[in-house]
C-alpha cells in the first residue's frame, strides 16, 4: 500500500449526497480479475453519454476543476461493498475523500488501499464547496499525522478522526494482513480454546 | 454487566486486542463468489500463502450468471472467464464450490441459511454487502471488501471496531398484504439511507417475532440500506425449527449442544443501547420507493414528497416523477421478482398463491428469477412453475439477475421495473433503468393489473 503523510492539492467538488457505490463504479464493470484499471470507469454513468462522449457538464470533465482531493456530499460510498470503488477512485489519481459522512463499508475499503477518507463537520464542508466555488485553484493540505484538513492560504483547518492503527497503516503503508499473517499462533489457540478445529 | 445480543457473540469472538480500537475478529464461516474474490485469491499467490480454513469457507456463483441456458457455457466471454477462475482457484485452494449446474448453487445468501451452514451465534463474512441477511439467524454478519476477503482467507480474521447498537422494535401484527419487505422499506423510509450508519441493529418486538425465518432474512438482508453493517434478531423456536434437518445442521448429541448453547443468544433485559426506535406494525402498509435511495419509500397510497436539495430533485428526475405525484395507478412494463432479498420459497408461493389462474397484463414482461437451485426444484415440486407459466411470467434459473443487472438480464432505459430487490440506485438494474422497489405480492398484484395497485384492495386473494 503507498505510504500517506501530507498532501497539498487543489480539490474537486461533487456535492451529491448518498453517492452510492453503484454511481463510483457500475456493476458491468466488476467483471475484471484484477484491480487495475477501474479509473477510466469511474462515476462511468454520470461521467460519459450513452456513446462514450464525455457528458460536458460533469464535474471530472471539467478542466476548471483538478486535484487529488475529491469533495462529496454526505454518506459518500452507501451501498455494494465493492472495493472496486475503492480502486477506481484511486486509479483515478485521488488520495483523499472529503464528505460529512461517510458508508461504513467504503471507509474501510478506501484505508485498506491508501485512499484517505477525511470527514468534517456539515458546516466544514459547506466552507470547503464555498471556497472551490470562488476559486477552484484553492490549495488544501491535508496532514494525516496531524490529523488536519485545510486551507492553508485562509488559515482554515478543521481536525479528523482517524483509528490509531489505521492511521500507523497509511502513514508507513502498511496492510492489515502482514499484521494478521503475524498473530496466526494466537489465532490457532483461539481457535483450540473455542473448539474451532 | 448486561450484555446485548451482539455483545456477547462479539465477545466470544475475539482473538486478541490490536492496537487502536481494534479488535482482531474471528470468522466462522466466509462465503465467496466470483465477482469480488478474484483480486483476493491473486493475493494469496503473490504471498505464497494457502487459505488458512478451506473448511469455513464456501463458494458459489451467482453475481455474474446467465439465468438461462445455465447447462450451456456462458456466452459473455469476461463473464465466462471470471466464472471459470472461481472453479480454478476453488480446485487450487481446496474450496467446496457449489458452481453452476451444482444441486446446491445459487444466491450466496440464499443457499447459506437452506443448507444449514448459517447457524445462531456465528460470524460470517462475504464480499457482499447483504451478507446481513444472515443476521436473521442470530449471528454477526455483515459485508466486506476485497482486501478484506483476502485476509479472512489467509487468517479467519479481521480487524475490526466493535459499532454502536441499535435497537428497532416493531411491535403489533402486521395488516394483511403488509409483508416482511414493506417492514425493512417503512424503517427504511423512517430512518433514511444513512440513519444506520455506524451501528450494528437488532430487530426486536412482536411484530418481528412472529414472522418466519425466510421473513426474517428480507429484514436483516436490508440492514445495509440504511447504512447499518448488518442488523440481527435473537434466535427463537422459529428458529432452530428452521435448522433442524438441514444438511450442514448439527444432529444427534451435537445438535443438542447446539440448541442448548443458542438459547443463551439473547439480549439482557437491563440493556441500554446506543438508539433504540419503536414502531407499529399497525402503521405499515404495502411500501413503494419514488427515488434513488431505498430511504425514499412512500406507503402505496401516499403522495410523492416534496424536499428541498439538489439531491431529491436530481432523483425524481432520474425517476421522472413530480412532488405531490401518486404511484397509485402508474402503468408499470417490467416487474422483477428476485434477489437475495425476496426469491426464497416463501416469496415464491406468495406470488404463486396470488396470480394462479391469472395472466400478465399484456404490457409487461416478468421475470420470476429463484433464488436457488433448491428453491427451483422445490417450486417444480409444488408445480409453482406451472402457475408461472399460466400467468406468463417468464420463469428464470437462480442468480442475482436484475438486482443488479451484472449480467444480461437488465431493464431498458428510462423504463419503470417494480422489483423485489433491495436497490433502486440509478441504473442498478440496467442504464437509465428506473427502479421502484416493493414486496413479492405489490410486484405479483403489478404485474397482473399492468400497473401498480393497492394490494390490500385484492384481499382475500383466491
Amino acid at each position: 500500500m503507498e505510504k500517506f503523510q501530507v498532501l497539498r492539492s487543489s480539490a474537486v467538488p461533487l456535492p451529491a449526497e448518498d453517492i452510492d457505490t453503484d454511481q463510483i463504479i457500475p456493476a458491468r464493470f466488476l467483471k475484471a480479475t484484477t484491480r487495475e484499471g477501474f479509473g477510466k470507469n469511474l462515476f462511468c454513468d454520470w461521467r460519459y453519454q450513452a456513446d462514450g462522449s464525455p457528458k460536458p457538464d460533469f464535474v471530472l470533465n471539467n478542466p476548471v476543476y483538478s486535484g487529488a482531493i475529491l469533495v462529496a456530499g454526505k454518506n459518500f460510498g452507501c451501498g455494494s461493498s465493492r472495493e472496486h470503488a475503492a480502486w477506481a477512485l484511486f486509479d483515478h489519481g485521488f488520495r483523499v475523500v472529503v464528505s460529512s459522512f461517510f458508508a461504513d463499508i467504503f471507509r474501510g475499503n478506501a484505508l485498506n488501499n491508501g485512499l484517505l477518507p477525511v470527514q468534517v463537520s456539515a458546516e466544514f464542508l459547506n466552507l470547503i464547496f464555498e471556497a472551490i466555488e470562488a476559486d477552484p485553484n484553492t490549495a488544501f493540505e491535508v496532514n494525516l499525522e496531524q490529523q488536519t484538513f485545510g486551507i492553508p492560504s485562509k488559515g482554515l483547518s478543521a481536525s479528523f478522526e482517524i483509528d490509531a492503527y489505521k492511521k500507523m497503516c497509511m502513514l508507513n503503508g502498511y496492510d492489515d494482513i502482514d499484521y494478521l499473517l503475524s498473530l496466526q499462533k494466537d489465532i490457532e489457540a483461539f481457535e483450540k480454546q473455542s473448539q474451532l478445529v | 454487566m448486561p450484555n446485548t445480543l451482539f455483545d456477547k457473540i462479539w465477545n466470544a469472538h475475539i482473538v486478541a486486542k490490536a492496537q487502536g480500537n481494534m479488535d482482531v475478529f474471528y470468522i466462522d464461516r466466509h462465503f465467496i463468489h466470483e465477482v469480488t474474490s478474484p483480486q483476493a485469491f491473486a493475493g494469496l499467490e503473490k504471498r505464497g500463502i494457502p487459505v488458512f480454513r478451506p473448511a469455513q469457507t464456501i463458494a458459489t456463483a451467482d453475481h455474474n450468471v446467465p439465468t438461462i441456458n445455465q447447462h450451456l457455457p456462458i456466452r459473455e466471454e469476461l463473464s465466462r472467464f471470471q466464472v471459470d477462475r472461481l472453479t480454478e482457484n476453488c480446485k487450487k485452494f481446496g474450496i467446496e464450490l457449489y458452481g453452476l449446474g451444482h444441486e446446491y448453487q445459487g444466491i450466496v445468501h440464499v443457499i447459506g441459511p437452506e443448507l444449514g451452514i448459517t447457524q445462531p451465534g456465528m460470524t460470517i463474512v462475504c464480499g457482499d454487502s447483504h451478507t446481513s441477511t444472515h443476521g436473521a439467524f442470530g449471528c454477526i454478519a455483515f459485508g466486506i471488501g476485497t482486501s478484506q476477503v483476502e485476509q479472512v482467507m489467509a487468517t479467519q480474521c479481521l480487524l475490526q471496531e466493535k459499532p454502536k447498537q441499535m435497537r428497532i422494535n416493531v411491535d403489533g401484527v402486521l395488516p394483511k398484504g403488509v409483508l416482511a419487505k414493506d417492514i425493512i422499506l417503512y424503517i427504511i423510509s423512517k430512518l433514511t439511507a444513512a440513519g444506520g450508519t455506524g451501528y450494528f441493529v437488532e430487530y426486536a418486538g412482536e411484530a418481528i417475532r412472529a414472522l418466519s425465518m425466510e421473513a426474517r432474512m428480507t429484514i436483516c438482508n436490508m440492514s445495509i440500506e440504511m447504512g447499518a453493517r448488518g442488523g440481527l434478531i435473537a434466535p427463537d423456536e422459529t428458529t432452530i425449527e428452521y435448522i433442524k434437518g438441514r444438511k450442514f445442521a448439527p444432529s444427534g448429541a451435537a445438535w443438542d449442544k447446539a440448541c442448548a448453547q443458542w438459547s443463551a443468544l439473547y439480549t439482557d433485559p437491563e440493556v441500554v443501547f446506543d438508539k433504540e426506535y419503536h414502531f407499529r406494525a399497525e402503521d405499515i402498509g404495502p411500501m413503494l420507493t419514488y427515488g434513488t435511495n431505498p430511504g425514499m419509500g412512500i406507503q402505496v397510497n401516499e403522495s410523492i414528497p416534496d424536499e428541498d436539495g439538489n439531491s431529491f430533485s436530481k432523483a425524481l428526475e432520474y425517476m421522472g416523477l413530480a412532488p405531490g405525484e401518486q404511484l397509485l395507478g402508474k402503468t408499470i412494463n417490467h416487474v422483477f421478482i428476485g434477489s437475495c432479498t425476496n426469491s426464497r420459497i416463501e416469496d415464491l408461493r406468495i406470488v404463486a398463491a396470488y396470480v394462479k389462474g391469472k395472466k400478465k397484463a399484456p404490457n409487461v414482461n416478468v421475470m420470476i428469477v429463484p433464488g436457488s437451485k433448491q428453491v427451483e426444484a422445490q417450486a417444480k415440486a409444488e408445480q409453482l412453475d406451472l402457475i408461472f407459466r399460466e400467468a406468463g411470467f417468464d420463469l428464470r434459473e437462480p442468480g442475482c439477475s436484475a438486482c443488479l443487472g451484472m449480467n444480461e438480464d437488465k431493464i431498458p432505459r428510462g423504463e419503470y421495473c417494480v422489483s423485489t430487490s433491495n436497490r433502486n440506485f440509478e441504473g442498478r438494474q440496467g442504464q437509465g433503468a428506473r427502479t421502484i422497489l416493493a414486496s413479492p405480492l405489490m410486484a405479483a398484484a403489478t404485474a397482473i393489473a399492468g400497473k401498480i395497485i393497492d394490494v390490500r384492495e385484492e384481499y382475500p386473494f383466491n
